[in-house]
């Protein structure tokens, strides 16, 4: 029996490394296919007629006109007449035809009547929200009013984030193909294997009939983790047209309106404190909106367990495209608005907050000391102690700079998944595995693990997944994945070598458990001179190969969950113009044992771009009138470009201390924290707290007129 | 739908139809099948469609035929059509850069360019970057520094920064930031892509032309 764990670090000869992902040719070269690049035999492509109403009744759908026109092949009503709607655009009647301009065409020839009803699409003001607005009752811990009466400072102030949108660049959509009783789905998603069953239930068909292909998606960030209505309907038009297969993507407009939406926060904050530092208690107010089912409740305050709490939150329902995951739900919001405050009260006592966070470390629970020492490494690589100022930069000039710190945690862990080893009698390795590579280097990551425990080069492997007629394996959310396949793959891969052993052990005259795998060899342990290549080795299986299903869960430690990070940002304002400029963000972030240092990297660097673009740039704005998204397209809703992200260092917590915990998922912790490190950085640099994001130059500018800020309005 | 014809002409006050009617267009014999010449103020204008057009393309150095409505971007009729689908659409409107092309030197949004426009024109495609197996210097130093994630701005940003290192062979590090700002990624592979940009420079990004 193969002992379950880890190679010690003097044994990695891949893992840890810096390695460059496999798919990258395929990607650079345009050879990479996503669903959104299938072309199938026949094809024909699906457009949707959208609501133009945020809420509305279908009175009356008339669709002669686009039927009789050539190249029109199916058409499906998705919400018939006497259908309420809830958000502008909602699916309300598809079309599939011939190409895309015959498709657009057809969906102009199709006329649809609405009843129009209120709407609430803004949330700023939960006062006035009337029945959209659902107030929890009070939360409390310890003795809130105590707290407060032995506070000698108390901080009071606003704070909030607005609904964003994925904005996936690979939009929402998929090829379907229902030929006869069998549904061939090219879908973009965050779960091959998960998809299955969710195809299947609303078409009526046993699962086993649903196939999910995917090589590559263009971005998922967690609004893809099934078929959308749109790809149930896309199937419905491929089986009205006779099985031909239908393309369906949305459009840029529809990808911002109704394909992504990650939820609101807004609160109002109260902290007692002691001139020293000492957090005496919390009081929030909070509110959140994402959509129908409200906005999810951000856990607040965030990571500091403060003495004495009283809370209340309220979810608001309101008519914009549902809710999706988001990278690391809640927490996002929870952090920029606790980390924000806490920033503020530290400022209330004139207290440097890297000191203010380090005296309350301890309120961090366990974790305390691994966010001690992140603080500690970030506060020198971006040299807090020399660079930082109380509150307000006091050069002169219109341009100031400030700096602003956060930390943040996440669970990670590894979700259930499976994956089939193959060995050939010549040498030869697949693993196969329902997973799916969504720009993390799952595939790279794979192959480093197999590789890395069969003592073989990376190219010995291959490595196939994206299919749900392979094993299943979890979605990727919650960053569960890279836990997930390291452990079953690891397994498999220990579970063939034992098998692998058994069958040389003979011919190198000695016990299975004496041999190992090194340099593409199986040899005996002490003794090189004893040793069968690999090719060798495999010859033993005669003609038959080996297949080895590894698991996760099993047995061994493998993986662990719980990670920490600490970041810090250097900014400029202008203000005079409210523009602010990212000179530098730090990012110290542990995730256990690094498979491969290169892609782990790009993760951290990727979610402080990401946090770049939502703490000054992203919004999804939505008109009180009209009921409808004023900016759904990449020119308005505005992504951060190569010359706005300043300079990023990433500093990863490796080897003693980490290594030993096992694998642990990383794409959502440094996710979380740039929001609150970039607001407290602008905080620091102009002297007043801007208390909304994204900090755009108009919200800037408002604060600095309104000076102690806080309480401007959005 | 407003009618096009219809659509006032702001500077004269005229609207098209009036205007086109005022100029003595004179309609000539079609030369081509796919579209006429119209004379228009003295100038030869070719008139394409309404219907399905023939398309000639030269794409990679090869000649490519497709049939297409006039209304078609080049990227749809690589796309959809010649199932070159390397170049991406994702904006759809000349704001991302992912369906970037260089048409006769020049990087273009392909997502803005009319298909029947680009005829005669030099294509060059994420597609046609590579040399048998080997890949473009850019295509490496992607790689080497791992300036791409899920990989679908990928494509437009490595044609962009040939075309960039074409006319900039040995930028600053602001002049790659400014050079690139056309392009938008949503993983956040800015770093790499700025390793990326460096190391190709040095290494000579500009093989191939």
């Amino acid at each position: 029996m193969a002992e379950y764990k880890w190679p010690d670090a003097d044994k990695r000869t891949f893992i840890g490394k810096r390695i460059s992902r496999i798919d990258g040719p395929q990607k650079v070269s345009g050879r990479a296919k996503y669903s959104f690049d299938i072309n199938r035999p026949g094809m024909l492509f699906g457009k949707i007629v959208r609501s133009p109403y945020a809420h509305a009744k279908v009175k009356g759908i008339d669709t002669s006109a686009a039927e009789r026109m050539p190249g029109v092949k199916a058409l499906h009503v998705v919400s018939d007449v006497g259908t309420e709607i809830f958000w502008a655009g909602a699916s309300v009647v598809a079309v599939a035809a011939v190409d895309e301009p015959t498709a657009e065409d057809a969906m102009r020839a199709i006329k649809v009547e609405y009843e129009v009803l209120p709407h609430l699409v803004i949330d700023t003001d939960v006062n006035n929200a009337g029945e959209y607005a659902k107030p929890a009752n009070e939360n409390k811990s310890g003795d809130p009013d105590k707290g407060f009466s032995e506070a000698e400072v108390t901080m009071e102030g606003n704070y909030g984030l607005p609904v964003i949108t994925h904005c996936c660049l690979e939009p929402h959509g998929s090829v379907m193909e229902w030929d006869d009783n069998n549904v061939l789905a090219h879908l973009s998603t965050q779960a091959v294997s998960g998809s299955v069953a969710q195809i299947a239930r609303p078409l009526e068909i046993p699962a086993t009939n649903v196939r999910v292909q995917q090589d590559h998606i263009g971005g998922g960030f967690g609004s893809k983790f099934g078929p959308d209505e749109w790809d149930i309907t896309a199937a419905r038009l491929s089986k009205k047209a006779g099985g031909k297969p239908v393309k369906m993507f949305n459009e840029r407009d529809a990808e911002l309106m109704v394909a992504g939406a990650r939820p609101s926060a807004y609160a109002h904050v109260k902290v007692g404190l002691k001139k020293d530092g000492t957090i005496t208690a919390w009081e929030s107010q909070s509110w959140a909106t994402g959509g129908q089912g409200g906005g999810s409740s951000p856990p607040l305050p965030y990571i500091f367990n403060i003495p004495n709490q009283r809370k209340q939150h309220t979810a608001l329902t309101n008519h914009i495209g549902s809710a999706r995951a988001w990278r690391a739900p809640a927490h996002p919001q929870g952090c920029a608005i606790t980390m924000t405050a806490l920033e503020d009260a530290a400022a209330a006592i004139g207290m440097d907050p890297y000191d203010f966070f380090m005296k309350n470390i301890e309120l961090t629970g366990q974790r305390a000391n691994i966010y001690a020492d992140e603080l500690k490494i970030a506060a020198d690589l971006i040299e807090w102690k020399k660079n930082w100022h109380a509150r307000g930069d006091r050069t002169a000039g219109p341009i100031k700079r400030g700096l602003g710190l956060s930390i943040h945690t996440w669970a990670g862990g590894g979700h259930a998944s499976d994956c089939d080893l193959t060995i050939q009698p010549d040498g030869s390795i697949e693993l196969k595995m329902g997973t799916q590579d969504l720009g993390t280097g799952t595939r790279t990551a794979l192959n480093i693990i197999v590789a890395d425990t069969l003592g073989l080069p990376m190219n010995a492997v291959k490595i196939t997944i994206g299919d749900s007629r392979f094993p299943a394996s979890g979605g990727s959310g919650g960053s569960t994945t890279i836990g997930g396949i390291s452990a079953s793959s690891r397994r498999a891969s220990l579970d063939a070598l034992d098998q692998i052993f058994a069958k040389a052990a003979p011919s190198l005259d000695a016990k299975p458990e004496e041999l190992e795998a090194v340099g593409g060899a199986i040899r005996v342990k002490g003794n090189p001179s004893k040793s069968l290549s690999w090719a060798q080795a495999c010859s033993k299986l005669a003609a038959t190969p080996i297949t080895v299903r590894g698991k996760n869960p099993g047995p061994g430690k493998l993986t662990d969950q719980g990670v920490g990070g600490a970041q810090m940002a250097d900014v400029s304002v202008d203000i005079e113009t409210g523009i602010v400029r990212i000179n530098k963000i730090v990012a110290v972030q542990d995730c256990g044992l690094i498979i491969d240092l290169k892609t782990a990297e790009s993760q951290v660097y990727g979610a402080l771009i990401m946090g770049v673009c939502w703490a000054l740039y992203e919004e999804k704005i939505m008109d009180a009138k009209t009921g409808r998204m004023l900016n759904p397209n990449m020119e308005f809703y505005r992504l951060a470009g190569i010359a706005d992200i300043g300079e990023l260092v990433v500093h990863m917590m490796t080897g003693k201390g980490y290594d030993e915990r096992g694998v642990i998922g990383l794409g959502e912790p440094p996710a979380v924290s740039p929001g609150a490190v970039i607001s407290n950085a602008v905080a620091n640099a102009i002297g007043v707290r801007v208390p909304y994001l994204p900090l755009t130059p108009d919200r800037v500018l408002a604060a600095l007129e309104k000076k102690g800020g806080n309480n401007a309005r959005i | 739908m407003q009618d096009d014809d219809n659509v006032k002409d702001k500077g004269s006050g005229l609207s098209r139809r009036t205007f086109l009617k005022a100029s003595g267009i004179s309609l000539s014999v079609p030369l081509v099948m796919g579209y006429r010449v119209i004379k228009v103020s003295g100038a030869e204008v070719k008139l394409y469609g309404p219907g399905k057009v023939p398309l000639t393309l030269s794409i990679n150095g090869k000649s490519y035929n497709a049939q297409v409505e006039p209304r078609v971007t080049l990227l749809e009729a690589l796309r959809n059509e010649l199932d070159l689908t390397g170049a991406k659409r994702v904006c759809d409107r000349g704001t991302c850069g992912a369906c970037t092309m260089i048409v006769d030197g020049k990087a273009v949004y392909s997502c803005s360019t009319l298909a029947i426009e680009a005829q005669g024109k030099s294509i060059t495609t994420v597609e046609g970057l590579m040399q048998g197996d080997n890949l473009h210097p850019v295509q490496q130093a992607f790689i080497d520094n791992d300036a791409q994630q899920c990989g679908f701005c990928t494509p437009g940003f490595v044609v962009a920064c040939k075309a960039f290192l074409d006319k900039n062979p040995n930028p600053t590090a602001e002049q790659i930031k400014k050079g690139l700002g056309g392009n938008t990624c949503r993983c956040g592979t800015y770093m790499g892509v700025r390793a990326a940009v460096a190391q190709a420079a040095q290494k000579g990004g500009r093989r191939n032309g």
